[in-house]
């Protein structure tokens, strides 16, 4: 296929894989953020081409595991109410909230669809005048814009039975969070391309120099992935911090402007909980107050149940590189993505699930049906 | 910017209750539908013929069900399956169609000649009689090809709501040669996997016409009865180890059980699948992987090495197995798991599909 076999192409990898064993000298620890690298990294069976040397961290790119509890108890309830649609991606239905999932919600008589494009809403909307659309925007800066278009159509077009559930969060206050960690092993960092294809990278250039990193903006077929890797490995063997553009095709370093000036019409940072990891200060978007009437938060006045937690995972450890997601000793046997314990193994995006889905086969033997 | 957060701290919540109700993906051929099967029906049902799981049961009428009980008597083979596809017509089929063909595969894959079927009808007040009328014809069209005869039926009508248009389960009786023991728990380390085409056509053809991501495609079902091509290829070869269909749940599910029961490895080669340009560019699209999408016309055979170049040119000379290619083979590491290699040459574990698939979020 044009524009996907090229960067699936075997002799071009042979020639990375070659390049990255001549320079390594000596052990580095990398994380690329995004889950939808860590799935094609686990998918292609990249860290097998790597030297040992190198290790890969999976980063906390992956909206569905850093969503909140809090937010999926909240939209699990407005879902249940009779007189709303609930739209969300796939992949947030099958996450579990502390007692249900949006699925169970579905299966309960709730009015729970899939959509693939948050305007999709708008026409559900123009058709059931008599009930609210809510949709579950969630995902960093890449699924934003989408979803600042949908809210901002609605205004224009007076369409007042939509409303967005938003847990939007953003990329670099998150790294600069586990750049800050008194445990912190990484090294060098593969910036999410789809990220900075909305906002560009020039945001990351401050980070890489505080903490003295290289970053190379790197997108997501296993080609790019390589690059992104031998790149960040040329700046560590030399020494040099900076920030780097490996997926140049889609990424330019002031962003997306049309992109960016609808987000700031429409959002502004906030500070921001994540799953796992506490509030983040000045880490995620809300709707700016004159589009407070689509805040499903605000129409919807859900009241904040206990949350219930399970102590046993260690995604944390998981996220610092510190363990590998096959060292838990609850993967595989009491987490499983069936049972997830922890968001890393709900979605196919998160490092558990990944490992658990792609992985096993080199660490553990699976357990045999009777 | 002051950070305080100490991810080393961090745990992850996430207690999950168990199902207290069925949801869609008790039914999508993966996970959950196996858990359903074996936590549900076997404990209550299971016997020694319904635990074998094979897509079809193959009995003795004399009361000995047991199917390895040698006797030159031949042994009768059931199997059934409910259709509920939506929308009902879609490019290359119909339910109709679908409700002979996917029975008739079921009892064909276990080396059974189908012979009789039978068909139960539940409808939605409200259908249309046309709609009903086209159905029907092309059910006895498709019960023609495959050389069946459809001998008893019942029709049951539901208020509106109660049903989504049209409901259909078939049964269908064949007979098996004394000499086929063809079965799931068969495969040996060293055998070869064969594929009867190309994958995913069926299940992306349906997805195409579905609302929110319709999209234009010449893409068809590939819905056909397998029955000859399955004969073909026992005469040709009657040492296969076993044949299955990979409808719902796609290949993932089909080899994933093949490798629980017969506790051997699967290793596959990513660059030998066949899959069409347009299933290849909807699942890119899509973020759907083409080993979990339903087939309705393709079988996936087991056969010792030796007799493998010999069955795929056998299957590439009908015109149901124009497409067959050798797309792995059976190992002794890795009990239990289906594991591929990339293009690249990295492995990766091909799971059962958990639940339903979900497109991802980006």
């Amino acid at each position: 296929m044009k524009y996907l076999t090229e960067y699936r192409d075997p002799v071009a990898a042979k020639k990375f894989q070659q390049a990255i064993h001549r320079i390594t000298t000596r052990p580095w620890t990398i994380m690329e953020v995004c889950g939808g690298q860590t799935h094609t990294i686990v998918k292609y069976g990249l860290e097998e081409l790597l030297p040992p040397e190198v290790e890969l961290v999976h980063g906390p790119g992956c909206p569905v595991c850093v969503t909140p509890l809090e937010m999926i108890d909240r939209a699990i309830e407005i879902a249940a109410r009779p007189d709303v649609i609930f739209c969300s991606f796939g992949d947030m239905l099958r996450v579990p909230g502390s007692r249900s999932d949006l699925f169970a919600v579905k299966a309960t008589g709730g009015d729970v669809r899939i959509v693939y494009s948050p305007l999709d809403c708008l026409k559900i909307a123009e058709r059931h005048p008599e009930r609210t659309v809510v949709f579950f925007a969630v995902g960093f800066e890449t699924t934003a814009p989408a979803n600042a278009m949908a809210v901002w159509q609605a205004k224009r077009r007076r369409i007042d039975n939509l409303a967005m559930l938003v847990s939007h969060v953003l990329v670099p206050p998150a790294m600069n969070s586990i750049l800050s960690s008194p445990n912190n092993r990484v090294q060098g960092f593969l910036a999410a391309g789809h990220v900075c294809s909305v906002m560009g990278y020039e945001e990351y250039e401050p980070l890489a120099e505080r903490f003295q990193i290289p970053i190379v903006v790197t997108g997501f077929e296993p080609l790019d992935l390589l690059e992104g890797i031998y790149r960040c490995l040329c700046l560590l063997e030399a020494g040099r911090c900076g920030v780097e553009n490996q997926y140049a095709r889609a990424v330019r370093r002031e962003g997306n402007p049309g992109a960016l000036q609808l987000l700031r019409n429409v959002f502004e940072v906030a500070d921001r909980l994540w799953r796992g990891i506490g509030t983040i200060p000045q880490s995620g978007y809300r709707l700016r107050r004159e589009y407070a009437e689509y805040d499903a938060e605000l129409r919807f006045n859900v009241s904040p149940l206990p949350v219930l937690e399970s102590a046993e995972c260690c995604s944390g450890s998981i996220l610092l590189g510190i363990t590998k997601p096959h060292e838990c000793p609850a993967f595989a046997t009491r987490c499983t993505p069936e049972r997830p314990l922890g968001a890393t193994m709900v979605s196919s995006e998160g490092a558990c699930a990944a490992y658990y889905n792609y992985g096993r086969h080199r660490e553990t033997e699976v357990a045999m049906l009777p | 910017m002051p950070v305080e957060n100490d991810l080393s701290r961090m745990t992850c919540p996430l207690p999950r209750t168990e199902y207290d109700r069925v949801l869609l993906g008790h039914g999508s051929g993966g996970k959950l539908s196996a858990d359903l099967i074996q936590r549900l029906f076997l404990p209550a049902l299971g016997n020694d013929i319904l635990n074998a799981l094979e897509d079809q049961a193959t009995l003795h009428m004399d009361g000995n069900g047991a199917s390895e009980t040698p006797t030159s008597q031949p042994r009768i083979a059931v199997s059934t399956d409910s259709y509920v596809v939506k929308p009902l017509f879609f490019p290359g089929g119909d339910i109709g169609k679908l409700a002979v063909h996917g029975t008739v595969n079921d009892l064909a894959v276990g080396g059974a000649t189908p012979m009789y079927l039978a068909a139960a009808f539940i409808l939605e007040e409200g259908l249309k009689i046309e709609v009903l009328q086209r159905i029907v014809r092309s059910m006895q069209q498709a019960c023609t090809e495959a050389g069946v005869l459809l001998v008893t039926g019942d029709t049951k009508v539901v208020d509106r709501g109660s049903a989504d248009q049209i409901f259909i389960t078939t049964t269908g009786l064949g007979t098996v040669r004394s000499d086929c023991n063809l079965s799931i728990r068969n495969a040996r380390p060293g055998d070869r996997i064969l594929i009867s085409g190309t994958i995913g056509d069926h299940g992306i053809a349906i997805m195409s016409l579905r609302e929110g991501i319709e999209f234009e495609t010449a893409l068809e079902s590939d819905t056909a009865a397998l029955h000859d091509l399955i004969r073909t290829m026992l005469d040709a070869c009657p040492m296969i180890r076993c044949m299955r269909d990979p409808t719902r749940g796609g290949v993932s599910s089909t080899l994933n059980e093949l490798a629980q029961a017969s506790r051997v490895g699967v290793k596959l080669e990513e660059v030998a699948l066949p899959i069409r340009r347009e299933v290849h560019a909807a699942c890119e699209m899509l973020g759907l992987d083409p080993l979990y999408v339903a087939n309705e016309g393709k079988l996936v055979a087991v056969v010792p090495a030796a007799d493998a170049e010999r069955l795929l040119q056998v299957m590439r000379s009908h015109p149901l197995g124009r497409n067959a290619a050798l797309i792995g083979e059976v190992v002794a590491d890795h009990k239990g798991m289906v594991v591929m290699r990339s293009p690249l040459g990295g492995t990766r574990m091909v799971m059962m599909l958990a639940g339903e698939q979900l497109p991802r979020i980006c």
